[in-house]
Protein backbone atom coordinates (compact mmCIF):
# COMPACT_ATOMS: atom_id res chain seq x y z
CA UNK A 1 0.00 0.00 0.00
CA UNK A 2 2.89 2.36 0.79
CA UNK A 3 4.40 1.72 -2.64
CA UNK A 4 1.09 2.43 -4.34
CA UNK A 5 0.46 5.60 -2.30
CA UNK A 6 3.96 6.80 -3.10
CA UNK A 7 3.34 6.24 -6.81
CA UNK A 8 0.03 8.12 -6.64
CA UNK A 9 1.46 11.05 -4.66
CA UNK A 10 4.54 11.26 -6.89
CA UNK A 11 2.32 11.48 -9.98
CA UNK A 12 0.21 14.16 -8.31
CA UNK A 13 3.31 16.12 -7.32
CA UNK A 14 4.69 15.85 -10.86
CA UNK A 15 1.29 16.99 -12.14
CA UNK A 16 1.19 20.04 -9.85
CA UNK A 17 4.72 21.01 -10.91
CA UNK A 18 4.00 20.46 -14.61
CA UNK A 19 0.81 22.57 -14.74
CA UNK A 20 2.59 25.44 -12.99
CA UNK A 21 5.66 25.24 -15.22
CA UNK A 22 3.64 25.18 -18.44
CA UNK A 23 0.73 27.33 -17.20
CA UNK A 24 -1.95 24.80 -18.21
CA UNK A 25 -5.57 25.36 -17.14
CA UNK A 26 -5.73 21.69 -16.00
CA UNK A 27 -5.75 20.89 -12.29
CA UNK A 28 -2.58 19.20 -11.04
CA UNK A 29 -4.19 15.85 -10.10
CA UNK A 30 -5.65 15.53 -13.62
CA UNK A 31 -2.17 16.01 -15.09
CA UNK A 32 -0.96 13.45 -12.51
CA UNK A 33 -3.57 11.00 -13.83
CA UNK A 34 -2.15 11.46 -17.34
CA UNK A 35 1.37 10.79 -16.02
CA UNK A 36 0.24 7.58 -14.29
CA UNK A 37 -1.52 6.50 -17.47
CA UNK A 38 1.67 7.11 -19.47
CA UNK A 39 3.67 5.20 -16.86
CA UNK A 40 1.39 2.15 -17.09
CA UNK A 41 1.48 2.32 -20.89
CA UNK A 42 5.30 2.17 -20.74
CA UNK A 43 5.22 -0.62 -18.14
CA UNK A 44 2.70 -2.51 -20.23
CA UNK A 45 0.28 -3.48 -17.45
CA UNK A 46 -1.23 -2.41 -14.14
CA UNK A 47 0.94 -3.41 -11.14
CA UNK A 48 -1.20 -5.49 -8.75
CA UNK A 49 -0.46 -3.34 -5.66
CA UNK A 50 -1.53 -0.24 -7.56
CA UNK A 51 -4.73 -1.90 -8.72
CA UNK A 52 -5.65 -2.88 -5.15
CA UNK A 53 -5.00 0.57 -3.67
CA UNK A 54 -6.73 2.38 -6.55
CA UNK A 55 -9.78 0.13 -6.23
CA UNK A 56 -9.89 0.74 -2.47
CA UNK A 57 -9.60 4.51 -2.85
CA UNK A 58 -12.15 4.72 -5.68
CA UNK A 59 -14.73 2.43 -4.11
CA UNK A 60 -15.35 5.12 -1.49
CA UNK A 61 -14.68 8.15 -3.66
CA UNK A 62 -17.79 9.94 -2.40
CA UNK A 63 -16.43 9.95 1.19
CA UNK A 64 -13.77 12.41 0.04
CA UNK A 65 -16.46 15.00 -0.82
CA UNK A 66 -17.97 15.03 2.67
CA UNK A 67 -15.70 17.74 4.21
CA UNK A 68 -16.43 20.22 1.38
CA UNK A 69 -20.14 19.34 1.53
CA UNK A 70 -20.34 20.20 5.23
CA UNK A 71 -19.41 23.73 4.09
CA UNK A 72 -23.14 24.11 3.39
CA UNK A 73 -23.23 25.30 7.01
CA UNK A 74 -21.62 28.58 5.89
CA UNK A 75 -24.34 29.32 3.34
CA UNK A 76 -27.67 28.56 5.01
CA UNK A 77 -28.81 32.18 4.80
CA UNK A 78 -28.15 32.54 1.08
CA UNK A 79 -29.68 29.14 0.33
CA UNK A 80 -32.72 30.16 2.38
CA UNK A 81 -33.39 33.25 0.30
CA UNK A 82 -32.41 31.83 -3.11
CA UNK A 83 -33.49 28.22 -2.70
CA UNK A 84 -35.89 28.20 -5.66
CA UNK A 85 -33.40 29.48 -8.23
CA UNK A 86 -30.58 27.30 -6.86
CA UNK A 87 -32.68 24.13 -6.66
CA UNK A 88 -34.17 24.61 -10.13
CA UNK A 89 -30.76 25.35 -11.64
CA UNK A 90 -29.11 22.34 -9.97
CA UNK A 91 -31.83 19.82 -10.84
CA UNK A 92 -32.67 20.91 -14.40
CA UNK A 93 -29.10 21.64 -15.40
CA UNK A 94 -27.82 18.31 -14.09
CA UNK A 95 -30.58 16.37 -15.84
CA UNK A 96 -30.06 18.29 -19.09
CA UNK A 97 -26.31 17.63 -18.91
CA UNK A 98 -26.72 13.89 -18.35
CA UNK A 99 -29.29 13.59 -21.15
CA UNK A 100 -27.34 15.69 -23.68
CA UNK A 101 -24.00 13.96 -22.97
CA UNK A 102 -25.44 10.44 -23.14
CA UNK A 103 -27.49 11.11 -26.28
CA UNK A 104 -24.59 12.78 -28.11
CA UNK A 105 -22.22 9.97 -27.09
CA UNK A 106 -24.63 7.29 -28.31
CA UNK A 107 -25.48 9.20 -31.51
CA UNK A 108 -21.86 9.71 -32.53
CA UNK A 109 -20.99 6.13 -31.49
CA UNK A 110 -23.57 4.73 -33.88
CA UNK A 111 -22.41 6.99 -36.68
CA UNK A 112 -18.73 6.01 -36.42
CA UNK A 113 -19.44 2.41 -35.41
CA UNK A 114 -17.72 2.64 -32.02
CA UNK A 115 -20.79 1.78 -30.04
CA UNK A 116 -21.59 -1.93 -30.18
CA UNK A 117 -23.17 -1.78 -26.72
CA UNK A 118 -23.93 -5.46 -26.85
CA UNK A 119 -20.30 -6.46 -27.06
CA UNK A 120 -19.20 -7.84 -23.70
CA UNK A 121 -16.51 -5.43 -22.60
CA UNK A 122 -17.51 -5.67 -18.97
CA UNK A 123 -15.12 -8.03 -17.19
CA UNK B 1 -24.98 18.66 36.14
CA UNK B 2 -22.67 19.17 39.12
CA UNK B 3 -19.40 21.05 38.77
CA UNK B 4 -17.39 17.97 39.62
CA UNK B 5 -18.86 16.13 36.67
CA UNK B 6 -18.99 19.10 34.32
CA UNK B 7 -15.35 20.07 34.68
CA UNK B 8 -13.63 16.88 33.56
CA UNK B 9 -16.09 16.55 30.68
CA UNK B 10 -15.49 20.16 29.79
CA UNK B 11 -11.75 19.60 29.86
CA UNK B 12 -12.01 16.56 27.62
CA UNK B 13 -14.15 18.57 25.20
CA UNK B 14 -11.62 21.41 25.16
CA UNK B 15 -8.86 18.93 24.41
CA UNK B 16 -10.78 17.03 21.73
CA UNK B 17 -12.13 20.07 19.95
CA UNK B 18 -8.59 21.37 19.54
CA UNK B 19 -7.20 18.25 17.84
CA UNK B 20 -7.93 16.99 14.33
CA UNK B 21 -8.79 13.55 15.75
CA UNK B 22 -12.38 14.30 16.72
CA UNK B 23 -13.67 15.68 13.42
CA UNK B 24 -11.66 13.27 11.32
CA UNK B 25 -13.26 10.38 13.21
CA UNK B 26 -16.69 12.00 13.04
CA UNK B 27 -16.38 12.38 9.24
CA UNK B 28 -15.53 8.70 8.76
CA UNK B 29 -18.21 7.56 11.21
CA UNK B 30 -20.91 9.72 9.56
CA UNK B 31 -20.00 8.35 6.14
CA UNK B 32 -20.04 4.80 7.51
CA UNK B 33 -23.57 5.35 8.83
CA UNK B 34 -24.59 6.64 5.38
CA UNK B 35 -22.92 3.72 3.63
CA UNK B 36 -24.48 1.13 5.95
CA UNK B 37 -27.90 2.66 5.32
CA UNK B 38 -27.23 2.50 1.57
CA UNK B 39 -26.27 -1.19 1.80
CA UNK B 40 -29.27 -2.03 4.01
CA UNK B 41 -31.63 -0.43 1.49
CA UNK B 42 -30.21 -2.65 -1.26
CA UNK B 43 -27.93 0.00 -2.71
CA UNK B 44 -30.81 2.26 -3.65
CA UNK B 45 -29.13 5.30 -5.30
CA UNK B 46 -31.63 7.62 -3.58
CA UNK B 47 -29.75 7.02 -0.31
CA UNK B 48 -26.47 8.74 -1.08
CA UNK B 49 -23.90 8.07 1.70
CA UNK B 50 -22.37 11.50 1.13
CA UNK B 51 -25.75 13.24 1.63
CA UNK B 52 -26.46 11.29 4.81
CA UNK B 53 -22.96 12.05 6.13
CA UNK B 54 -23.21 15.77 5.41
CA UNK B 55 -26.65 15.96 7.10
CA UNK B 56 -25.40 14.17 10.22
CA UNK B 57 -22.28 16.32 10.49
CA UNK B 58 -24.19 19.58 9.99
CA UNK B 59 -26.55 18.67 12.83
CA UNK B 60 -23.64 17.69 15.09
CA UNK B 61 -21.69 20.89 14.32
CA UNK B 62 -24.74 23.08 14.95
CA UNK B 63 -25.64 21.23 18.15
CA UNK B 64 -22.10 21.47 19.53
CA UNK B 65 -21.57 25.06 18.39
CA UNK B 66 -18.50 24.09 16.36
CA UNK B 67 -17.53 26.35 13.48
CA UNK B 68 -16.60 25.08 10.02
CA UNK B 69 -12.92 26.02 10.28
CA UNK B 70 -12.51 23.89 13.40
CA UNK B 71 -14.30 21.02 11.69
CA UNK B 72 -12.17 21.35 8.57
CA UNK B 73 -8.92 21.23 10.56
CA UNK B 74 -9.75 17.58 11.20
CA UNK B 75 -11.61 16.77 8.00
CA UNK B 76 -8.90 18.18 5.73
CA UNK B 77 -7.09 14.83 5.79
CA UNK B 78 -10.05 13.24 4.03
CA UNK B 79 -10.40 16.23 1.70
CA UNK B 80 -6.73 15.92 0.77
CA UNK B 81 -7.24 12.39 -0.61
CA UNK B 82 -9.29 13.83 -3.50
CA UNK B 83 -5.96 14.51 -5.23
CA UNK B 84 -4.47 10.98 -5.10
CA UNK B 85 -7.93 9.53 -5.86
CA UNK B 86 -8.09 11.60 -9.05
CA UNK B 87 -4.65 10.25 -10.03
CA UNK B 88 -5.87 6.71 -9.25
CA UNK B 89 -8.60 7.08 -11.91
CA UNK B 90 -5.82 6.23 -14.38
CA UNK B 91 -6.05 2.59 -13.25
CA UNK B 92 -9.64 1.78 -14.38
CA UNK B 93 -9.03 3.99 -17.39
CA UNK B 94 -6.02 1.91 -18.43
CA UNK B 95 -7.95 -1.30 -17.79
CA UNK B 96 -10.59 -0.10 -20.30
CA UNK B 97 -8.04 1.37 -22.73
CA UNK B 98 -9.25 -0.67 -25.72
CA UNK B 99 -12.81 0.56 -25.42
CA UNK B 100 -11.68 4.12 -24.65
CA UNK B 101 -9.54 4.25 -27.82
CA UNK B 102 -12.49 3.15 -29.92
CA UNK B 103 -14.69 5.85 -28.39
CA UNK B 104 -12.50 8.93 -28.83
CA UNK B 105 -14.88 10.69 -31.21
CA UNK B 106 -18.10 10.07 -29.22
CA UNK B 107 -16.23 11.19 -26.09
CA UNK B 108 -15.04 14.45 -27.63
CA UNK B 109 -18.52 15.29 -28.96
CA UNK B 110 -20.29 14.37 -25.70
CA UNK B 111 -17.74 16.33 -23.66
CA UNK B 112 -18.20 19.55 -25.62
CA UNK B 113 -22.01 19.27 -25.69
CA UNK B 114 -22.25 18.24 -22.04
CA UNK B 115 -19.80 20.76 -20.65
CA UNK B 116 -21.53 23.62 -22.51
CA UNK B 117 -24.99 22.41 -21.43
CA UNK B 118 -23.91 22.18 -17.78
CA UNK B 119 -22.62 25.75 -17.58
CA UNK B 120 -25.06 27.48 -19.95
CA UNK B 121 -28.24 25.89 -18.55
CA UNK B 122 -27.26 26.59 -14.94
CA UNK B 123 -26.48 30.24 -15.77
CA UNK B 124 -29.70 30.67 -17.77
CA UNK B 125 -32.02 29.10 -15.19
CA UNK B 126 -30.50 30.96 -12.24
CA UNK B 127 -30.60 34.23 -14.18
CA UNK B 128 -34.26 33.75 -15.13
CA UNK B 129 -35.26 32.95 -11.56
CA UNK B 130 -33.54 36.04 -10.23
CA UNK B 131 -30.61 34.60 -8.30
CA UNK B 132 -27.95 37.05 -7.13
CA UNK B 133 -24.91 37.65 -9.31
CA UNK B 134 -22.59 35.93 -6.82
CA UNK B 135 -24.80 32.84 -6.72
CA UNK B 136 -25.04 32.67 -10.51
CA UNK B 137 -21.28 32.89 -10.92
CA UNK B 138 -20.78 30.30 -8.16
CA UNK B 139 -23.15 27.94 -10.00
CA UNK B 140 -21.40 28.04 -13.38
CA UNK B 141 -18.63 25.47 -12.65
CA UNK B 142 -20.92 23.17 -10.56
CA UNK B 143 -20.33 20.04 -12.68
CA UNK B 144 -16.58 19.71 -12.11
CA UNK B 145 -14.73 18.27 -9.17
CA UNK B 146 -14.44 20.46 -6.03
CA UNK B 147 -10.88 21.88 -6.15
CA UNK B 148 -11.16 22.75 -9.85
CA UNK B 149 -14.63 24.29 -9.51
CA UNK B 150 -13.47 26.43 -6.57
CA UNK B 151 -10.53 27.70 -8.63
CA UNK B 152 -12.81 28.63 -11.54
CA UNK B 153 -15.34 30.34 -9.23
CA UNK B 154 -12.62 32.46 -7.73
CA UNK B 155 -11.41 33.52 -11.18
CA UNK B 156 -14.86 34.63 -12.42
CA UNK B 157 -16.00 36.36 -9.21
CA UNK B 158 -18.10 33.66 -7.53
CA UNK B 159 -17.78 32.46 -3.94
CA UNK B 160 -15.48 29.40 -3.83
CA UNK B 161 -16.99 27.97 -0.62
CA UNK B 162 -20.53 28.29 -2.05
CA UNK B 163 -19.32 26.64 -5.26
CA UNK B 164 -17.97 23.71 -3.24
CA UNK B 165 -21.43 23.16 -1.74
CA UNK B 166 -23.19 23.48 -5.12
CA UNK B 167 -20.69 21.02 -6.60
CA UNK B 168 -21.47 18.43 -3.92
CA UNK B 169 -25.23 18.96 -4.34
CA UNK B 170 -24.87 18.53 -8.12
CA UNK B 171 -22.96 15.30 -7.52
CA UNK B 172 -25.67 14.02 -5.19
CA UNK B 173 -28.45 14.90 -7.67
CA UNK B 174 -26.57 13.16 -10.49
CA UNK B 175 -25.80 10.06 -8.46
CA UNK B 176 -29.41 9.75 -7.25
CA UNK B 177 -31.17 10.30 -10.55
CA UNK B 178 -28.84 9.22 -13.36
CA UNK B 179 -29.95 5.56 -13.43
CA UNK B 180 -33.71 6.22 -13.77
CA UNK B 181 -33.11 9.13 -16.17
CA UNK B 182 -30.87 7.09 -18.48
CA UNK B 183 -33.30 4.16 -18.34
CA UNK B 184 -36.07 6.57 -19.35
CA UNK B 185 -33.98 7.61 -22.37
CA UNK B 186 -33.54 3.93 -23.24
CA UNK B 187 -29.73 4.08 -23.33
CA UNK B 188 -28.00 0.77 -22.62
CA UNK B 189 -24.34 1.43 -23.47
CA UNK B 190 -22.46 1.56 -20.16
CA UNK B 191 -19.73 3.67 -21.74
CA UNK B 192 -22.24 6.37 -22.74
CA UNK B 193 -24.07 6.17 -19.42
CA UNK B 194 -20.89 6.41 -17.37
CA UNK B 195 -19.50 9.22 -19.48
CA UNK B 196 -22.69 11.29 -19.11
CA UNK B 197 -22.72 10.88 -15.33
CA UNK B 198 -19.04 11.85 -15.12
CA UNK B 199 -19.56 15.01 -17.20
CA UNK B 200 -22.63 16.11 -15.20
CA UNK B 201 -21.67 15.12 -11.69
CA UNK B 202 -17.89 14.58 -11.36
CA UNK B 203 -16.54 12.32 -8.60
CA UNK B 204 -19.80 11.60 -6.78
CA UNK B 205 -21.35 10.55 -10.10
CA UNK B 206 -18.20 8.54 -10.83
CA UNK B 207 -18.48 6.76 -7.48
CA UNK B 208 -22.06 5.85 -8.43
CA UNK B 209 -20.95 4.66 -11.89
CA UNK B 210 -18.36 2.33 -10.33
CA UNK B 211 -21.18 0.75 -8.31
CA UNK B 212 -22.87 -0.14 -11.60
CA UNK B 213 -19.89 -1.47 -13.57
CA UNK B 214 -16.16 -0.99 -14.09
CA UNK B 215 -16.83 0.10 -17.67
CA UNK B 216 -19.27 2.81 -16.57
CA UNK B 217 -16.87 3.87 -13.81
CA UNK B 218 -13.89 4.13 -16.16
CA UNK B 219 -15.82 6.31 -18.59
CA UNK B 220 -17.20 8.44 -15.76
CA UNK B 221 -13.67 8.94 -14.45
CA UNK B 222 -12.30 10.04 -17.80
CA UNK B 223 -15.31 12.33 -18.32
CA UNK B 224 -14.70 13.92 -14.93
CA UNK B 225 -11.04 14.56 -15.80
CA UNK B 226 -11.80 15.90 -19.28
CA UNK B 227 -14.66 18.08 -18.05
CA UNK B 228 -12.39 19.71 -15.48
CA UNK B 229 -10.31 20.82 -18.44
CA UNK B 230 -13.23 21.80 -20.70
CA UNK B 231 -15.07 23.74 -17.98
CA UNK B 232 -11.93 25.68 -17.04
CA UNK B 233 -11.95 26.99 -20.62
CA UNK B 234 -15.71 27.23 -21.36
CA UNK B 235 -17.01 28.89 -18.17
CA UNK B 236 -14.78 32.01 -18.20
CA UNK B 237 -15.60 32.48 -21.92
CA UNK B 238 -19.33 32.08 -21.30
CA UNK B 239 -19.28 34.53 -18.40
CA UNK B 240 -17.42 37.08 -20.52
CA UNK B 241 -19.97 36.73 -23.35
CA UNK B 242 -22.90 37.16 -20.94
CA UNK B 243 -21.21 40.12 -19.28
Amino acid sequence: MITALTILLTCQLAGEIAVRLVGLPVPGPVAGMVFLLAGMALYGRIPQILRDTATGLLSHLSLLFVPAGVGVILHFERIGTEWLALTAALLLSTWATIAVSALVFTGVSKRVGAGDPDEADIP
Amino acid sequence: MSDELANPLGEIWVYLSATPLLWLTATLAAYLIGFTLFERLRRNPVVQPVAVAVAILVVVLLASGTDYDTYFDGAQFVHFLLGPATVALAVPLYAQAKRVKRSLLPMAAALLAGSFTAAASALAIALMLGASRESILSLAPKSVTTPVAMGIAEKIGGLPSLTAVLVILTGIVGAMTATPLLNLLGLKDHAARGFAVGVASHGIGTARAFQVSELAGAFAGIAMGLNALATAIIVPLLVRVLG
